[in-house]
């Protein structure tokens, strides 16, 4: 086993972020897409911590872009749960597949 | 020489990947979301682990006390219990796995065949540093960015009332 560093984390980060792409793909739940979605931002901020701390010590900008995505990703889920929620009373199930119809 | 530090990384980092496997790929759909629940916690250990503590604190108040319970409200609500997802196409899996298999060789690739100037000194930052950045509007303070992301919190809740409220029985 070796020292952990920048590289072991950037694997983390890249196999989280296609975990993610994975569940993305194969899901047909919105809210299992959602997670999905969720596990690629963190990943992402995963990514910018990192950077942040081996090539990038004395500055502060990584975090504050993680924190800024914490922040919209927080929006985001609202706002989609809304929406989910909403496309359930209207149709009865929350699979993208019977989600085809627009409004007019 | 393997430290408890080391050992400390690869169960936090068997923990995040783990959890994230099951959580896309059960076909339970609560156990899908306990698990994300773990990956979520997983994460926020490595950044206890890198020193961030001001991020971990921010992910474990945000996620795993946010989100994560946003979602499995959401789940109560549009999921009837113990029922399974439906299975899904083999050859849909079979083409996803191998698109995300490619993407992740191709990256992992291109990260080990570059080489990053990595500084020798590491400081982790003060929540004082972080407070005093964050709300200085000089050259390279980010004030601005702060105040959008209110903006963009204010729209967020606006626009969850609006989509979420029960229409008029007449307007339908």
């Amino acid at each position: 086993m070796m020292e952990p560093g920048l590289y072991h984390i950037l694997f983390i980060s890249a196999a989280l972020f296609f975990i993610g792409v994975y569940g993305f793909l194969t899901r047909r739940n919105l809210i299992t897409m959602l997670m999905s979605i969720e596990l690629i931002l963190n990943s992402v901020n995963l990514n910018f911590i990192a950077f942040n701390k081996y090539c990038w010590p004395g500055k502060l900008d990584g975090l504050f872009f993680t924190v800024f995505i914490i922040a919209i990703a927080a929006a985001e889920a609202a706002v989609a749960i809304a929406i989910i929620i909403n496309l359930y009373r209207s149709h009865q199930s929350i699979d993208v597949e019977n989600a085809e119809d627009l409004k007019y | 020489m393997i430290t408890g530090s080391t050992i400390l990384f690869y169960i936090l980092a068997a923990l995040t990947l783990g959890c994230g496997i099951i959580a896309v790929s059960t076909r339970q759909i609560f156990r899908a979301a306990i698990s994300l629940l773990f990956s979520l916690i997983g994460i926020a250990g490595l950044y206890f682990w890198l020193e961030y503590q001001f991020i971990a604190a921010v992910q474990i108040v945000v996620y795993v006390g946010g989100i994560v319970v946003l979602i499995i409200f959401s789940i109560f609500l549009t999921q009837q219990a113990g029922e399974k997802l439906p299975k899904q196409k083999t050859d849909r899996k079979i083409f996803a796995a191998l698109a995300v298999f490619c993407g992740f060789a191709l990256s992992m690739l291109q990260v080990y065949q570059h080489q990053f100037n990595i500084a020798e000194t590491t400081t982790a930052p003060t929540v004082a540093d972080i407070g005093k950045k964050m709300l200085t509007v000089d050259d390279g303070g980010y004030a601005l960015p702060f105040e959008v992301i209110s903006m963009l919190l204010l729209a967020a809740m606006v626009g969850c009332i609006v989509i979420a409220l029960r229409s008029k029985p007449e307007t339908k």
